[in-house]
């Protein structure tokens, strides 16, 4: 369960993925799965894909279509459970936010984890973007089959 | 008439939004603190705040600091002391403060005070919890984002709370590895979100479960922890060894009253703030005219609800001191509805029962 363990059970992250066809395009993921006063999501988003509404405590609710992969609500939600992905051929292209450092290099192969943090292949490190508000973001892709599963990058700091 | 017209007791958010209106209010105010700068626990804390712009949500606790810091200066016009690295230490039967600065005693005698005191760190009852290297959450955070120190390098955090989950994901940040997270409860007591990044990280955490000890001969070596039953019971058996230096205690607050307690204002003891809090009317006074409370004194909470509650009490105050405000019913409507509307959620059951325990007495 969630509120035991803190990571989300596959129904549950299905239930906020779009049909995989339509991840041609990058679309938001939001894993925001517990209802909190918060609602930045849907301040940061340009398009107005993102609607929390008049009550924050309600959870987000995403219009896949109006959503253009833009990426600004991964950096602006404070939870930090919200990512972009998108399918490209054989590969599953994310765009996570990132508070660690080191920072990966661009281009470099890093293992890839799940939920709970265990590396369950590897990835390599398209993009790294630092923001004014110090929470970066990392473009990995990472083989489509790991779409459900992978979440972050593992950086050896060595 | 005082020799001060209005002193707020604490720069954290609740008093520095209370200034703040004061100050907007045109009335001259005293900041007083503890600490040798502006923002309490803002100072520390790196994550970035829940709730709406209005409660600056997205924004680092750090970052707000400097903008509430900011705001005070462009609307004090003048009119605002401070008096940082300053304790009052007694607040009298005649409405007078004392204060100590260095060495130095400062007595005033304000019209109206605000107390927004915050709140204090809970420990928690275990063989060993007097070895160095344990330490209350809001020491390491001190430690960490405050001096730049390391406490060590292999940690226990004990707490699931939002404090213990973001202390633990900052520990993680600091490159300090939180070897377990362990909670008494049956359920992870702070947000999922925060639970669920610290998870990324590779961070346990496990429900249940609390310390039952701290060993080592100067310092912490290690820990164990030990499952609990449905009674909260330690289970025979089930210890478990973690090599670890630092023991992190997240296990709640309690609201810092003494100061209205010299003044023997109207308090009950409210199990869901941890403490005794003081009874205030809808304006934030406690029973003694012209003394208000406002954010974690008044009822443990979150930093945003503590910053409305703050204008709150600082409007009220101004009010109590006959200043007029432009637009002063709409003001206090919108943000009483921000403060019902934080407070909504489910996350929030255990506000709402404290808070109807405080207004039974009121």
């Amino acid at each position: 369960m969630l509120k035991e363990t803190g990571v989300a059970e596959p129904r549950m992250i299905r239930s906020v993925f779009p049909d995989s066809r339509v991840l041609v395009k990058p679309k938001a993921i939001i894993e925001c799965y517990e209802a909190i006063p918060c609602d930045p999501c849907e301040t940061a988003c340009p398009t107005g894909a993102i609607e929390v509404g008049a009550d924050i405590n309600a959870r987000p609710v995403l219009d896949v279509d109006a959503c253009t992969g833009c990426r600004r609500c991964v950096t602006a939600c404070p939870g930090l459970a919200i990512f972009v992905v998108s399918i490209q051929e054989d590969k599953a292209v994310f765009t996570v936010p990132y508070e660690m450092l080191p920072l990966p290099e661009e281009g470099a192969l890093v293992n890839v984890a799940d939920r709970c943090g265990q590396p369950i292949g590897t990835g390599e490190v398209r993009k790294v973007r630092k923001h004014a508000d110090r929470t970066a973001s990392i473009t990995f892709a990472t083989d489509k089959g790991l779409l459900y599963e992978a979440v972050t990058v593992v950086v050896d700091d060595g | 008439m005082g020799t001060e017209e209005a002193v707020v007791i604490g720069a954290g958010p609740a008093g520095l939004f209370a200034a703040y209106e004061l100050l907007l209010a045109g009335a001259d105010v005293t900041l007083i603190d503890r600490a040798a700068q502006a923002g309490g626990q803002l100072v520390k804390q790196t994550h970035k705040f829940f709730g709406s712009k209005e409660h600056y949500a997205s924004i680092r606790g750090i970052d707000i600091r400097h903008r509430l810091e900011h705001a005070l200066e462009k609307n004090g016009d003048g009119r605002l002391r401070t008096l940082y690295s300053t304790t009052v230490a007694g607040f009298y039967a005649d409405g007078a403060l004392a204060c100590v600065k260095a060495e130095r005693y400062y007595r005033l005698h304000p019209e109206v005070v605000v107390v927004a005191t915050g709140a204090s760190e809970r420990t928690v009852a275990f063989a060993g919890n007097d070895l160095p290297g344990v330490y209350a959450a809001g020491a390491v955070q001190t430690l960490m984002n405050e001096q730049g120190i390391r406490p060590g390098n292999r940690a226990l955090m004990v707490g699931s709370g939002n404090i213990g989950l973001i202390v633990a994901y900052q520990l993680m940040q600091a490159g300090i590895q939180v070897e377990r997270v362990v909670e008494a409860a049956d359920e992870i007591g702070g947000y999922q979100v925060h639970a669920s990044k610290l998870r990324r990280l590779g961070v346990p955490i496990e429900t249940k479960t609390t310390i039952k000890r701290a060993f080592g001969t100067n310092q912490v070596e290690g820990a164990e922890i030990w499952r609990l039953d449905a009674k909260g019971e330690g289970i025979a058996g089930s210890e478990e060894r973690l090599t670890v230096d630092t023991v992190c205690l997240a296990v709640g607050l309690s609201p810092l009253v003494e100061l209205l307690s010299q003044l023997s204002v109207d308090t009950r003891f409210i199990p869901e703030f941890g403490g005794v809090a003081p009874v205030l009317d809808e304006t934030y006074m406690t029973s003694r005219p012209g003394v208000f409370a406002c954010g974690d004194v008044a009822n443990v909470e979150e930093a945003s609800t503590a910053m409305v509650e703050g204008r709150l009490a600082g409007i009220h105050a101004a009010g109590y001191l006959n200043r007029q405000i432009p637009r002063r019913k709409e003001k206090i409507q919108a943000l009483e509805t921000s403060l019902r509307t934080l407070r909504s959620g489910p996350a929030s059951e255990h506000v709402r029962k404290g808070l109807r325990k405080v207004g039974e007495h009121a």
